[in-house]
């Protein structure tokens, strides 16, 4: 059972990844309300459950995050920064071609462990990691965090076929399920639900909880384990959760603010105010 | 004699790198799963799932060399193939089964004939195409010793002939010939070669190159004998566009070689679907059809 301090630690350094969200969400701008759904799921795994420090980031012990939902990967480089595996003045290199911090993952940034963006793409390739560790012998453990919208495409069902048929024990399929796809609803386009019964139907463990709480968090990554094939934890969330101004609405899914909306988004963040948002909502897909 | 399966099934046991994958496509590697165990992964009808799983083996050090139908592996997977396996530059080594024309009686859902296309476009990704079993086996070893992503037109076929060793990246140079020099890969080597003597009996002086390569390409032996015969005909299985008649002269304008080049290809269009041999003679492609084909090429 987390203890208080724990979650307060857990929910401060969560607050500070979205200090390093936000200001991303501007001079030309970043996918901020599905990196805002993901920030405390993720942290919970790289803080408190992962075996991924500094020190074994290419360890062939390691556990394996893949990012999926690869254009939430503010939200990793915010967390990245704040474990020290990137310098926090690096997020300001955001959109520049001298780095190469851009809208998706790639793996010239330590801790990333393959590049992402086209939906559907990683839950085959955590499968192939899965399956060399079984063969190995090996006691790491894999997990595929994944968007709702993501699970539109056939390839991810495909995958989870196989991943049942060869009973990988070591693999977790992380949903973030902030109920969006690029500008709409999920239930208003291609319905997902009853995703609890999909998912045990394709012979899977499936827990469902909420993605911003961490003692639930906890508790759900702690039943994973002796588990006889893999598994799903589907983490309702909001999309754009911290930011009451754009949490849960359809056109804000990509955004680019001003400077000065940014300053009043990050007084939101920390203080509580509303901002006043004045900037054309955009849809990029 | 060394057989494909032998051969994979020898790597295999060698070096623990290697990890035999098929999409259910067993044909070529039947009797692997009991000599290699867990390194024998079926993944059933899912060419996607098995190429990036493919890619996620080899972050793992691993080498999987992988089996599917031509058509389904090169285009239902190729995202996989572009995306997971390319763009990492991961060493996964595809095994392409019926390719080109040897998908004979199946039609048009089966036929590969835009696959060195479309697999020569992702960058790193080497691409092969052997005239038959030996010359399979004779390029494998090299093939498989690479780092890169590789695609290979397999190809079992008993040989029509001795082939030369293999080096690396390099085309066989079986005949020289200066009123025409023949290009070509893979399948139609046979009725190449079956035109080429048909051609000499009838006095022509008919040079021919097996490519074996289209990924490295051998332009170090188009530019040698470009001075040394008078035109080149390309002769492939494939469609006219992206194959080697487009590689062939991306070379020769890069480099600036003014020489005449006619194609035997397909062109814009699907091949009539049957038995092999009746294919061959209904496309004008077999030995008797492609010799008409030439002497007007030549006469030109």
């Amino acid at each position: 059972m987390m203890n208080e301090e724990k979650l307060v630690q857990l929910q401060q350094f969560a607050k500070r990844v979205r200090n390093h969200i936000v200001p991303m969400a501007s001079d030309g701008g970043c996918f901020l309300g599905a990196s805002l759904s993901a920030v405390d799921l993720l942290t919970y795994l790289y803080v408190d459950h992962l075996n991924l420090h500094k020190g074994n980031l290419k360890d062939e012990n390691r556990d394996y995050l893949f990012l999926s939902k690869g254009h939430d990967v503010p939200a990793l480089y915010g967390i990245f920064a704040e474990l020290g595996w990137i310098e926090a003045d690096r997020l300001k290199n955001h959109l520049s071609t001298e780095d190469h911090i851009y809208w998706h993952p790639n793996r010239n940034i330590p801790g990333v462990e393959f590049h992402s963006g086209s939906l559907g793409q990683l839950p085959s390739v955590s499968i192939g990691v899965a399956m060399d560790i079984i063969i190995r012998g090996g006691e790491n453990r894999v997990y595929c965090v994944m968007g709702d919208g993501e699970l539109n495409e056939g390839s991810c069902w495909e995958a989870f076929l196989v991943a049942n048929a060869y009973k990988l024990d070591n693999l977790t399929f992380i949903i973030d399920r902030n109920n969006f796809q690029a500008n709409m609803a999920t239930e208003d386009l291609i319905p997902l639900e009853s995703l609890v019964e999909k998912f045990e139907s394709f012979g899977m463990m499936t827990q469902r909880i909420d993605g911003h709480d961490f003692m639930a968090l906890e508790k759900a990554f702690s039943n994973i384990k002796g588990q006889t094939g893999a598994q799903v934890i589907i983490c309702d969330t909001v999309r754009g959760k911290g930011l009451p101004s754009i949490e849960a609405r359809a056109d804000r899914w990509f955004c680019n603010f001003s400077q000065p909306e940014i300053q009043e988004l990050l007084v939101e963040l920390n203080e509580g105010f509303g901002a006043n948002l004045v900037a054309e909502t955009l849809v990029v897909r | 004699m060394m057989t494909y399966e032998k051969l994979l099934e020898k790597t295999a046991l060698e070096d623990d790198r290697f990890i035999v994958m098929t999409a259910e496509n067993r044909a070529l590697v039947r009797n692997l799963p009991t000599s290699l165990g867990n390194r024998f992964i079926d993944t059933g009808i899912t060419e996607q799932t098995m190429l990036g799983a493919a890619a996620g083996l080899a972050l793992r050090g691993r080498k999987p060399v992988v089996h599917a139908l031509s058509a389904f592996l090169t285009m239902r997977a190729f995202e996989f193939t572009r995306t997971s396996v390319g763009i990492a530059n991961l060493p996964v080594k595809l095994s392409s089964f019926i390719p080109g024309v040897l998908s004979d009686g199946n039609g048009p859902t089966h036929q590969a004939i835009e696959d060195i296309s479309i697999m020569r476009g992702i960058p790193g990704m080497e691409v092969f195409a052997p005239a038959d079993e030996e010359d399979l086996v004779e390029m494998l070893p090299q093939i498989w010793a690479t780092e890169n992503p590789s695609y290979v037109r397999i190809n079992t076929r008993p040989a029509i002939m001795k082939h030369k060793p293999y080096v690396f990246g390099k085309a066989e140079h079986i005949f020289e010939g200066k009123d025409c020099t023949i290009l070509t890969y893979g399948f139609m080597l046979e009725e190449s070669v079956k035109a080429h003597q048909l051609l000499c009996d009838l006095g022509y002086q008919v040079g021919l190159v097996n490519l074996r390569n289209l990924k490295p390409f051998d332009g170090d032996l188009i530019s040698k004998l470009a001075t040394q015969t008078s035109c080149f005909i390309t002769i492939e299985d494939h469609f006219l566009t992206g194959g080697l008649f487009s590689i062939l002269a991306e070379y020769l304008v890069k480099n600036q070689i003014l020489i005449p080049t006619h194609s035997i290809a397909f062109e814009d269009r699907w091949f009539k679907p049957g038995r092999l041999s009746e294919v061959l003679i209904h496309e004008g492609l077999d030995a008797k059809s492609l010799v008409e084909k030439i002497q007007k090429f030549i006469q030109k």
